[in-house]
């Protein structure tokens, strides 16, 4: 797989240092599992966060703690085998979510030539997660977006003006970037997406897709 | 653990502090001294991170003793060609703090290390240059403007989401993001120094 469209360097930081909620989480994790540039890159900007506990202040200790502790390592199981890795088609970050195959996502058709997933939240969250199945040759209306949003192809592509986005390829985005993306002809494209709020779409009928669609 | 092909150097930067990677692999063969020796070190630090992101007292305190139950437990887990390991028990305390402070789930990241953990390791050159990393790293906080260096604690250290950041420190989220990734473009460019 070659991915040309990486993770934002501030998305990274906020991987990094646990700043994500969970639907960007999800986009974020996955696309590191597919993505072994990034995972180095966040390894860098994990070894911030490192620097920055190695030299900061400690802090006072409860006198009791070392012994706890060490009572609770001599009582400890021995470690148990580590659990065999999910797998699938899916990175295990999204099949925790939707299972282990695209080919079993519950579609709802929300528009000509749209289907979408959308994904539940373990917990209330300002963002929302998703799923888009999007048939060959068709294009989602040119918009911007309320906040920031980030979409991850799983399968097939599409084009826009920041160029080819293929399996894997992730679209970090500002909320002032607008885009019109156009599906590739002969396959459909499916991508995971997470919005901070949904995305305006501009236009006649970007306004009619409005309800439906977010990408 | 596998002794790995090049030998990874101490931190000799910080006289006097034990060699934290030789640490490692004797707690990995269940060694309680060593475990000691890291729990002194890091302990109060892992602290000290859970009080700057918020948790009183008490709760700190028992993310500490989870902090070092994990790292007890998979001390195996630990590669020294992947980073230090101060940034290994940063991992696995910004883990628990996802799980308490936030409430939210850190398990895609445990899929994304195990898969680490299941990749082959890395090949000889990059061996070589992590040795120096940890140094490299320290050289670029020292060298970011104070106005990089500040918006870096504030989310690494007091958890602070970026928007919050922004808010703080009357920026407009933009600026934030750019600061950012002017931090990350400097680390990066100190560590592909190595090469």
């Amino acid at each position: 797989m070659t991915i040309a469209h990486h993770l934002d360097d501030a998305t990274l930081m906020r991987y990094a240092s646990g700043d994500l909620d969970e639907a960007f989480l999800v986009v974020v994790a996955t696309h590191l599992a597919m993505c072994e540039q990034c995972r180095k890159a966040v390894r860098y900007a994990e070894e911030l966060g490192g620097e920055m506990l190695f030299a900061c202040e400690p802090a006072d200790m409860n006198p009791a703690a070392l012994n706890t502790l060490l009572n609770r390592i001599d009582a400890d199981e021995p470690a148990l085998a580590r659990q065999e890795a999910v797998r699938g088609d899916l990175p295990a970050p999204l099949a925790r979510k939707v299972g282990q195959s695209l080919e079993n996502i519950a579609w709802r058709r929300v528009a000509p030539g749209v289907k979408r997933h959308v994904i539940e939240m373990d917990n209330s969250t300002s963002s929302s997660l998703y799923m888009l199945w999007i048939a060959p040759g068709v294009a989602v209306p040119e918009h911007g977006h309320g906040g920031s949003e980030m979409t991850l192809i799983l399968s097939g592509a599409y084009r826009d003006d920041l160029g080819r986005f293929g399996p894997g390829d992730v679209a970090d985005l500002d909320e002032h970037v607008e885009h019109q993306p156009r599906v590739e002809d002969g396959a459909p494209c499916i991508c995971l997406i997470a919005t901070e709020t949904r995305a305006r779409f501009s236009g006649l009928i970007g306004r009619l897709m409005q309800p439906f669609v977010g990408i | 653990m596998a002794p790995s092909a090049v030998q990874v150097r101490t931190l000799e930067r910080y006289d006097g502090d034990p060699d934290f990677t030789a640490l490692m692999s004797r707690i990995s063969e269940r060694d309680r001294d060593a475990f000691e020796t890291l729990f002194v070190h890091f302990g109060p630090r892992v602290k000290a991170l859970m009080l700057k992101s918020g948790a009183e007292h008490s709760v700190a305190e028992d993310i500490v003793q989870d902090v070092f139950m994990s790292v007890w437990r998979k001390a195996d887990y630990y590669a020294p060609e992947r980073g230090a390991v101060s940034t290994w028990i940063y991992s696995i305390a910004r883990n628990a703090r996802i799980d308490r402070l936030r409430r939210q789930s850190s398990k895609p990241y445990d899929d994304i290390s195990e898969m680490e953990i299941e990749a082959s390791d890395p090949d000889a050159e990059e061996e070589l240059a992590l040795v120096q990393r940890a140094d490299k790293v320290a050289e670029a906080m020292v060298e970011l403007p104070d106005e990089q260096r500040q918006i870096i604690e504030l989310a690494y250290m007091h958890d602070l989401p970026q928007s919050e950041i922004a808010t703080r420190l009357s920026l407009p989220l933009g600026t934030v993001k750019s600061r950012m990734r002017l931090a990350y473009a400097k680390l990066k460019q100190k560590l592909e120094e190595i090469r």
